[in-house]
């Protein structure tokens, strides 16, 4: 095996052996193999084509989550309309929260519905990028640290949804006060379900494509 | 776990059987029984390959079985309370399912509650059904690697944990329109998150699949050759 820029030594892998590892369980198999026999799953090489479906869902949540800022997340009623009618999307409802002093809910509902999404957006984007691209084993890891960290954050946005279910189910007290949920509660959910979809089809195994330096099979299998 | 070049272990790099490749890196490595309290980590991205414990299969039923339990309290029992010049409100989970029943709103309603009940509810089946047959030392039951694998891809999707931040924001921003009391639906989720930290804590995949793979499950025949562990 040659020895590239990198000092490290390459790092035998199942790509370089013609073998294919299990995503799922880790079992390795022959190249010919398209499922793996012991957990079921199916086999994928890693290979930069599968990074089109990262692409497909997070352009899908992209899209969701326009409309999920544009339009309100909830409405509520007062004395059957009389006391005030309010609609409020994402934002505003940081600010209302803001104004009636709650600044430690009003940052936890900011950051899970508008630092992690837009975050999230980058980072995938960023990932799907450079991934298959030669990098050194620092840069390497502060990429696979990234993935461990939009995968494991991605669920948290859900909490804005799950105030609005809440409040809009709890807050039916007649001609007081009620909640509804608005348009926004739906595409926001979805945005978020399309944005995990996109972080879970990121293949991590191919931020270590390019390390240390490519061999020659590696070159020629690249698709 | 060591590296290929480890001539002590048996593995054929033609069919891969004896070998390992890391779910983040592909990294290589052969597999090795580690006892109990081990930690095997991926020489290259150091994540965490297996971490077997001693008695892990029969807590984990019995967490499951405690999650199960828990959840359907959760489902039943009304998780808040609201009152407000007499008029009063008490919700469980259950309630806002049928309220929602016939509006436009039932797609997202059904989508909270699967995440929320159902995923947990499934899992902690899932997990029953695979481990009860191998805590015994027995063949796993039909299908137990699928079951499993449904299992771990259904784990980022349950999301218990994030459902109680989001009853805690839901306090704080209706305790201005009307006064709120925490209902045992709510304490029975809380209870939950810290039965899944358990759970998690034991949980080895590597071992898992390791164990319905040497409890004779038919993988591909080489098992058979070398004659099935009893």
């Amino acid at each position: 095996m040659k020895s590239g820029v990198d000092h490290i030594a390459p790092i035998m892998t199942a790509h370089r052996a013609g073998l294919l590892g299990c995503r799922s369980c880790g079992r390795v198999w022959p190249e010919s193999e398209s499922r793996c026999q012991r957990c079921g799953a199916a086999l994928v090489p890693p290979d930069r084509r599968s990074l089109q479906k990262v692409w497909a869902w997070w352009f899908a949540g992209l899209i969701m989550y326009i409309p999920a800022n544009v339009f309100p997340m909830m409405s509520t009623q007062s004395f059957a309309g009389l006391a005030g009618n309010t609609e409020s999307t994402i934002l505003e409802g940081v600010v209302e929260l803001i104004h009636y002093g709650n600044y430690d809910i009003a940052i936890i509902v900011f950051v899970a519905s508008v630092v992690v999404p837009m975050a999230k957006f980058v980072a995938i984007a960023w990932l799907a990028m450079v991934a298959g691209r030669p990098a050194t084993h620092d840069q390497a890891h502060t990429r696979l640290h990234i993935y461990e960290v939009v995968e494991f954050i991605g669920r948290w946005s859900m909490i804005d949804v799950f105030v609005v279910a809440i409040l809009s189910a709890l807050v039916q007290l007649g001609f007081v006060a009620s909640i509804h949920p608005g348009p926004a509660a739906v595409s926001f959910a979805l945005s978020v379900a399309f944005t995990m979809l996109s972080a879970q089809s990121f293949d991590p195994r191919l931020i270590w494509r390019g390390l240390p330096l490519r061999s020659r099979t590696d070159t020629e299998g690249q698709g | 776990m060591n590296t290929p070049e480890n001539p002590q272990l048996s593995y054929d790099m033609k069919t891969g059987e004896g070998l390992m490749a890391c779910p983040r890196c592909d990294a290589l490595h052969v597999e090795e029984e580690l006892d109990p309290g081990e930690t095997a980590r991926c020489i290259r991205c150091g994540g965490v390959l297996a971490k077997p414990q001693g008695g892990a299969f029969v807590q984990l039923i019995a967490l499951s079985f405690t999650s199960m339990i828990l959840l359907m309290g959760a489902v039943f029992f009304p998780f808040l309370e609201i009152s407000r010049m007499g008029f009063g409100n008490a919700t469980s989970l259950f309630g806002v399912a049928l309220a929602f029943a016939d509006g436009i709103l039932l797609p997202l309603v059904l989508a909270v509650l699967v995440m929320i009940v159902g995923l947990p509810v499934m899992r902690s089946f899932l997990i029953v059904y695979t481990l009860i047959p191998l805590a015994q030392g027995q063949a796993p039951y039909r299908h137990a690697a699928t079951a499993f694998r449904w299992s771990e891809m259904m784990r980022p999707w349950s999301m218990a944990e994030i459902f109680v931040i989001g009853t805690a924001v839901a306090l704080v921003k209706v305790a201005g329109l009307a006064s709120v009391h925490l209902g045992p639906a709510f304490w029975a989720f809380c209870a939950l998150i810290l039965v899944n930290l358990a759970s998690r804590g034991f949980m080895c995949q590597t071992t898992i699949w390791d164990a319905i793979e040497d409890a004779g499950l038919p993988t591909d025949g080489r098992e058979l050759v070398q004659g099935r562990r009893a």
